[in-house]
């Protein structure tokens, strides 16, 4: 909200600092985003008088002798058209700050410097100035817009600092307000605050004005929708002039970036900062049928608002119509048809409160935003409806631009504008905080906030003024006493009368946790990403129509088509952060990411769909390869103390020889392999690429499994290597099967060198393991080992035709 | 001494002369005092060719030069031994200003970082974590939090929507209606998560991380919230950080406060972090309102409660500078192998 300080001065008497003021209004819940001085880019500029001013030869260019007082006297160099010797101008002194213009003298393009300079040889010390490089334009200062000098009046001071004269040495302040105050979103409704807490008195705008006889006998107005349209009040002026508003009008209206268009149409502006309501004038020869009729718009119904844009409405929406059309977007902009123009001379003033959800949708919908419809969506309340009207009038006859008829209409659904009673605990509101705050401290913040309290016993009565509609329950009283008599009386305490909580993670929590860290010490990097994906990740995947990883839930109002989808998989996340690391120069690394994916059990949902934890593994490098991934797979079943097995599988996105369903005592948990060179080509990856993916919440069933202990072996153990000559198709997994089951005492089998080549039959290769035997009930005997190796070479030939290698 | 001895000795002495290594020390060495073959060795079992009178003499002057050979050629072989050692470090002179070798160790992400440490914070103080779903009903959402369809702060949140009831939550605060509704007082619980709102700008996100946590009980007041929000901040941020609470506004607290910390980097003076101001905000806050304990059928008579939210990106860019929040979504390895806390 941008308030002058000017303006505020209007309604209470500040007598402190700008900046005192914004720390007292931050503490009392109004954050100052932005405190500045009007004229903070202008310095140094004085009113000077032009003694002498002589033309340079062949150019357009003056040299002046300035008088600036006590500063001096200066030949300065001047190109405006309008400079003359007697004029009184302003003048930046060597050092001043000015905005700099473009060539053509308007537009700002920053702040500069003054320096001393020379133009065709003739010494500058200094600049006088335009308007425009002043930053006042023409409703702040009356010939301000002209394109030459700021004409100063003749009875200024000479040498004397120009921002006080031209308003420069006022303050705004931008301040956030809460979505609890619509009350506090008007200049008045935030002195309001500003006296409360400087405990001043508040002065109220003048709403005084004088009915004329002047009439619209039968005029009615109808509201066939009160749900949407609890209150509206017309009041009918006769007798209009339009033309411009004062100076003070024009100026308050620059000052929070209003531009003036003629004094019906400013009114209702200064009225909706002034007060926080919006108004509407509407040309009353314009409106047919002696009547205002708010209702619903019709599906289809067509209407031009007054900046000529053609729009079609639903019956999501509400219009102002006349005895016959829509002459008005309820809330959100007049129609054109019944817009204020200079031949305007009579005018029926709209003062309504809207629903703020129907203006805000309708102003979405539409894509339709003004200040009215910005404000509807705040929130008006109707103590402010009714004093607006008033005021409007009041300034009407104050402008002299009107005459103020006996024809006032208002349609209201039975709200009162009246102070309502709240009563509440003391005792409450200072459990409620903690400390005691004493009586007669309540009372006098109370007081100050206008809230007429009385105490009786334990009970506080106020009376709750109908702007302060978040004012109900003694917590609100509560929030009131504390804002004001200060948070820094707040005694911090731990928590005195609570009982014993166990607190912690859950067993699920410390296990991805432990995974995690697990992780990070093969050297895996946690990313986080998403929790939605683009359709097109879908395709890269190259997922069938009917995968389940295509019926993923769409979000209906995306920020782009590319964060659409919730996410099914997490490896399309994972591709693409690999993608952006090789853009990157990142060409190996590794990188996991814990992450739920979202699986509707229909669609359009109508329950939580089932939302669980995966975990995603992707590693990119040369040095990385289908055993690389492999080990990360033991690593997590290493960390959760179960064993995986692993079979061959196949899908859309991984190598077809490269990839392994993981499983877990006989359950898939998930898969891993590399990535289909297809999609490394169409992504530019320039390092293979190995994906893994698991189902934490399959995998949650075995979370809490505890290492076993082995007591060590009794007897000692014996251990052999074995080179063998292996066809080429059997698998390492085949040949440890037939070992494991052709003897009970090997205890662990481990391959350590895999040969193919030129020393081997071209169909077989050299596979060498050293293998464990672990007595169990007695010692081996001197032969027995020797006996194991031969029933196991034995079985080896005779499944898959194994021979030792000679 | 016997003749044949002292020859021997000379031998040995002439001879160690010559060498120039361990190995050749151990080769010298056994030439001589090997057991069965090394030449002193062989003067004992002359021991039978000496007259038994001259025995003694002859017995003891063996043992002599023995001890004698013993030490001696020790002490060569230590030399050589030194030597070698010295000559070995020689030969291994690297560069060590060479690039390290890079170990494989990776690290936790900045949001699970700090995650953690909260957590480690508030488990410490009794808090049970629970994670809510990232899917939401609108009710759970917002209506059970006292933000009912036409409430002025839905326009706070641009929510995702998945269909007319269900969405992506906007806030963790919905996890505490679960809560409250499956866990009577009393209830201390800290609810970490992803939400959702539809903003992405250079410091919104449309998705980041949120820390809520909740306080239900007896007696339950803002000095409470004051007092265990001291012990948060001094933990996470050092124990002379101070905690200033001011009026803000959420539709589920009542009253609701900011609280901002004195900056940490300037110690309140005033610095760039902190923009002049010698605070920064940290998280929001507030007495639970009494509308929300109702809908979760808490006699708000009987108890009391206070609720803070803790943007975490917010938190771990304060922390380590991270000066982008999209940086922590991206998993480029060049910002993720920097934050190793």
């Amino acid at each position: 909200m941008i308030t002058p300080l000017s303006w505020l001065k209007e309604y209470v008497d500040i007598d402190v600092t700008p900046k005192e003021l914004q720390e007292k209004l931050f503490s009392c819940g109004f954050e100052v985003e932005e405190l500045y001085e009007v004229g903070k880019d202008i310095s140094k500029v004085v009113v000077g008088k032009v003694l002498t001013c002589e033309p340079i030869p062949d150019t357009h260019l003056h040299v002046c002798q300035v008088d600036c007082g006590t500063h001096g006297q200066f030949q300065i160099c001047c190109g405006a058209d309008n400079v003359a010797a007697g004029g009184k101008f302003p003048v930046a002194l060597v050092g001043a700050t000015v905005y700099a213009t473009a060539k053509d003298h308007k537009t700002v393009e920053g702040v500069m410097t003054i320096g001393k300079g020379k133009l065709r040889g003739y010494e500058s010390c200094g600049m006088l100035c335009s308007g425009v490089e002043l930053g006042v334009s023409e409703n702040m200062y009356p010939g301000a817009d002209y394109n030459g000098l700021l004409v100063l009046p003749e009875d200024a001071e000479i040498g004397a600092d120009v921002k006080p004269m031209l308003g420069l040495d006022d303050w705004i302040f931008d301040i956030a307000i809460t979505a609890n105050r619509p009350d506090c979103q008007s200049i008045f409704g935030i002195a309001r605050e500003v006296a409360a807490v400087l405990e001043k008195e508040l002065k109220m705008p003048d709403v005084s004005y004088t009915e004329t006889d002047a009439d619209l006998p039968g005029f009615t107005v109808t509201v066939d929708c009160p749900d949407l349209c609890p209150r509206y009040s017309a009041h009918y002026v006769t007798d209009v002039t339009i033309g411009e508003s004062p100076l003070w009008m024009k100026r308050r209206l620059a000052l929070v970036g209003i531009d003036a268009i003629s004094n019906v149409v400013d009114i209702t502006n200064y009225i909706l900062k002034e007060l926080g309501q919006p108004m509407h004038a509407f040309d009353l020869a314009t409106l047919e049928g002696n009547a205002i009729h708010v209702r619903r718009a019709k599906k289809g119904e067509p209407i031009t608002t007054l900046d000529g844009q053609d729009l079609t409405l639903t019956d999501a929406n509400m219009v102002i119509c006349d005895g016959v059309k829509p002459v008005a977007l309820a809330g959100v902009m007049g129609g054109l048809n019944s817009e204020i123009r200079e031949t305007t001379n009579a005018v029926l003033f709209e003062s309504a409160k809207f629903a703020r959800d129907n203006i805000r949708r309708t102003s979405r919908a539409l894509g339709k935003r003004s200040d009215s419809s910005a404000r509807y969506e705040k929130g008006v309340d109707e103590y402010a409806t009714v004093m607006a009207l008033k005021r409007a009038l009041h300034l009407i006859e104050e402008l002299g631009c009107g005459k103020v008829s006996r024809m006032h209409v208002d349609v209201n659904t039975g709200n009162s504008v009246e102070p309502r009673k709240v009563s509440v605990s003391m005792k409450k509101v200072n459990d409620c905080l903690g400390i005691v705050v004493p009586n007669d401290a309540i009372l006098k913040i109370m007081k100050n906030l206008s809230l007429a309290p009385t105490i009786d016993g334990d009970t506080l009565t106020l009376s709750v003024p109908a702007y302060r509609e978040d004012i109900v329950t003694y917590q609100d009283v509560a929030e009131e006493v504390i804002r004001m008599y200060g948070y820094d009386h707040v005694v911090p305490a731990f928590m005195p009368s609570a009982q014993v909580t166990l607190g912690g993670l859950s067993l699920a929590q410390k296990c991805e946790l432990k995974l995690k860290n697990a992780l990070c010490s093969v050297g895996a990097y946690e990313g986080v990403h998403y929790s939605f994906f683009s359709p097109t990740d879908l395709d890269l995947l190259r997922f069938p129509e009917d995968a389940v990883e295509r019926r993923a839930i769409r979000i209906m109002n995306p920020i782009s088509e590319e964060l659409s989808l919730m996410r099914t998989t997490l490896a399309a996340s994972m591709v693409n952060a690999i993608v952006r690391n090789q853009k990157k120069g990142n060409l190996e690394g590794r990188i996991f990411e814990i992450g739920n994916v979202f699986i509707p059990y229909e669609l359009p949902l109508t329950r939580y769909p089932d939302e669980k934890a995966r975990l995603c593994v992707g590693i990119f490098g040369e040095k990385e390869s289908f055993y690389t991934m492999k080990g990360i797979a033991e690593t997590i079943a290493d960390t959760l103390h179960v064993s995986f097995t692993y079979e061959a599988m196949k899908n859309t996105f991984l190598h077809p020889y490269q990839t392994a369903r993981v499983l877990c005592e006989g359950v898939e948990v998930g898969y891993f392999g590399k990535l289909a060179y297809d999609i490394a080509q169409e992504c530019d990856l320039r390092t293979p690429v190995y994906l893994l993916e698991m189902d934490l919440k399959v995998l949650s069933r075995w979370y809490g499994k505890k290492p076993v202990f082995t007591p060590l072996p009794k007897f000692p153990e014996e251990q052999r290597d074995l080179a063998l000559v292996v066809p080429r198709e059997v698998t390492c997994g085949e040949i440890e099967t037939v070992m494991k089951d052709a003897c009970k005492y090997i205890s662990s089998i481990s391959l350590f060198d895999i040969y193919e080549g030129e020393q081997v039959a071209a169909d077989k290769k050299s596979m060498a393991f050293t293998v464990v035997f672990t007595p169990k009930e007695e010692a081996f005997g001197a032969e027995s080992v020797d006996a194991f190796v031969k029933k196991i070479l034995k079985q080896l030939n005779k499944n898959y035709g194994v021979e030792l290698r000679s | 001494m016997n003749a044949g001895l002292e020859q021997i000795k000379q031998e040995i002495i002439s001879g160690a002369e010559e060498i120039r290594s361990s190995k050749e020390a151990y080769e010298f060495r056994k030439k001589f005092l090997d057991g069965k073959t090394g030449k002193i060795g062989l003067l004992m079992r002359e021991m039978k060719n000496i007259p038994p009178e001259q025995r003694a003499d002859y017995g003891k002057g063996v043992n002599e030069l023995k001890e004698w050979a013993l030490g001696y050629l020790s002490e060569i072989d230590s030399r050589m031994k030194a030597k070698e050692l010295q000559e070995r470090y020689e030969s291994e002179k690297i560069d060590i200003s060479l690039p390290a070798v890079e170990t494989q160790q990776g690290n936790l992400h900045p949001i699970t970082l700090i995650r953690n440490q909260l957590i480690d914070i508030f488990a410490g103080m009794g808090f049970e974590i629970y994670e809510g779903t990232e899917i939401e009903t609108d009710y759970y959402n917002f209506t059970a939090l006292n933000t009912p369809q036409d409430h002025p702060a839905r326009d706070m949140q641009d929510t995702f929507y998945l269909s007319p009831e269900f969405l992506l939550r906007t806030q963790t605060s919905a996890g505490q209606i679960h809560v409250m509704e499956n866990k009577k007082p009393p209830i201390k619980i800290l609810s970490p998560g992803k939400v959702f709102r539809s903003d992405d700008d250079a410091t919104h996100s449309p998705m980041f991380t949120q820390m809520e946590g909740l306080v239900v009980d007896k007696g339950i007041t803002l000095c409470d919230l004051q007092g265990m929000l001291d012990v948060f901040v001094k933990k996470i941020y050092g124990e002379d950080t101070k905690t200033r609470l001011r009026p803000s506004y959420f539709p589920f607290t009542e009253p609701s406060v900011e609280v901002d910390c004195s900056c940490f980097e300037c110690g309140g003076k005033g610095c760039k972090l902190c923009k002049g101001t010698g605070w920064i905000e940290i998280l929001g806050a507030g007495i639970v309102n009494n509308k929300v304990l109702e809908n979760c059928g808490i006699d708000p008579d009987e108890y009391s409660g206070f609720a803070f939210g803790i943007g975490i990106e917010r938190t771990a860019m304060l922390k380590y500078g991270i000066n982008n929040i999209k940086l922590l979504f991206e998993s480029d390895l060049r910002v993720l192998k920097q934050i190793n806390d």
